[in-house]
């Protein structure tokens, strides 16, 4: 049996280790259930762990890697004590403080007065034929990962978004051509990002366009595109494809227990608390606007302030 | 990396694979994959661990392209597991310990 904690921080991207940052420098000695490791976005560090160069996180003029972001926030919040125990959350067992948390792979039950849920969004996947078996063999989770193998070649990147135009751009640096599928007439991408990738000769766009068939026996061969407006469709011959045409929140385990919108984006009020006393949400998992690894940090120190002060009116 | 994993290399990958007794476990990795260094003490720890019924290898395939290129590796990690010289098994991308021994049960 385990210790009651003041403190359990699920989840360890930016809202995560800045709560983590917060609290233990508050004295919370917090725990931190990190993730598991996977070749998604869902892993410990979140997000950024597979994307390359940070450029616009204030107080690095150059940019730096996101890997290497993430390494460094976790540092500072073992400096000040944080614990770290890598795992997920499988389920919450009751609904008031103090919670028990049951951890996967693990038989022993954590418990808390209260809890910060940062467990962040993970990538979506198309969702259709041969996509799950090519995985691998053509279809990639992670292009900085597998962009290497795609040298002279042609592939694909589907989305419209900062992250699709970010991996599109890093995968001109090995493939022939990148074929950019995007289901709407212009890009949400910030517009520096739009810049870049339009401006490249190698990013070839391809509007009102989604990916309707995946083709290939032992490996990738190309997608069928359908045009969203005239609904004719196209072949393209290609032989990577990765895709990034958005997130889910990573609330499953949340669910009937914790307030959600009809996405599954956990609602807080009054700074960072959901609808349960002493649970507290905070980064992607509550936020579909911005997402952003500067504001999921800021309403990471939110939510650590906000336990605190919980904490603290109850003793 | 543990003692008891072997570096493989396109030139000698034949060899060390056909002369391995016991099923041979290869980590195809790189070192800009951040998915794979993770992935990697958990190789190491099934090397010791399994060592009575399981060799594990590791090959960069920034280094070895040939290798990487015959058995068509897209994505990194990938483990592919070689009984009596051929290839058995693959599992692609980093995972847990916990699932990634649940996957190598079924193929030992």
């Amino acid at each position: 049996m385990s210790n009651q904690r003041d403190l359990i921080i699920i989840g360890s991207g930016p809202a995560g280790l800045t709560s983590a940052i917060y609290a233990a420098r508050a004295q919370l000695a917090p725990l931190i259930i990190e993730g598991e490791p996977s070749s998604t976005s869902d892993q410990p560090g979140g997000q950024l762990m597979l994307t390359t160069e940070v450029e616009n996180y204030p107080g690095f003029v150059e940019g730096i890697m996101g890997p290497e972001l993430m390494d460094i926030f976790r540092q500072q919040a073992q400096r000040f004590g944080a614990e770290f125990q890598p795992g997920k959350v499988s389920s919450i067992l009751n609904s008031s403080s103090p919670f028990e948390l049951e951890i996967s792979g693990s038989s022993s039950i954590l418990r808390a007065k209260s809890l910060i849920i940062a467990t962040g969004a993970k990538p979506l996947m198309l969702g259709i034929d041969r996509e799950a078996e090519l995985l691998g063999h053509g279809v990639s989770t992670c292009a900085t990962c597998d962009g290497f193998f795609f040298r002279d070649m042609e592939i694909a990147v589907v989305g419209g978004g900062d992250s699709a135009l970010e991996e599109a751009l890093f995968l001109t640096r090995f493939a022939k051509k990148v074929h950019l599928v995007h289901r709407r007439n212009e890009l949400r991408a910030s517009k520096i990002m739009q810049k870049r990738a339009l401006e490249n000769e190698k990013i070839i766009p391809h509007w009102n366009s989604v990916v309707s068939k995946i083709y290939g026996d032992a490996s990738l061969t190309g997608v069928e595109l359908s045009d969203t407006e005239s609904h004719n469709t196209t072949h393209l011959s290609i032989q990577g494809l990765f895709v990034a045409i958005g997130h889910i929140p990573n609330t499953e385990i949340f669910r009937d227990k914790i307030e959600m919108d009809e996405t599954g984006y956990i609602v807080t009020r009054n700074g960072t608390q959901t609808n349960i006393p002493g649970i507290f949400a905070a980064g992607d998992v509550q936020d579909r606007v911005y997402r952003q690894a500067i504001t999921s940090a800021g309403s990471g120190c939110m939510a650590a302030i906000d336990a605190e002060r919980w904490i603290a009116e109850r003793e | 990396m543990s003692e008891s994993v072997i570096t493989l290399n396109d030139s000698q990958f034949d060899e060390e694979i056909l002369s391995s007794e016991v099923p041979i476990l290869v980590d195809f990795w790189a070192e800009w994959c951040g998915p794979c260094k993770k992935l990697s003490p958990i190789v190491d720890e099934i090397a010791q661990e399994e060592s009575h019924r399981l060799r594990v290898a590791k090959l960069n395939v920034d280094e070895n392209p040939e290798t990487q290129r015959r058995f068509e590796v897209m994505s990194i990690p990938t483990l592919i597991l070689f009984r009596d010289g051929s290839p058995v098994a693959r599992f692609v991308g980093a995972k847990p310990k916990r699932q990634l021994l649940e996957d190598l049960e079924e193929h030992l």
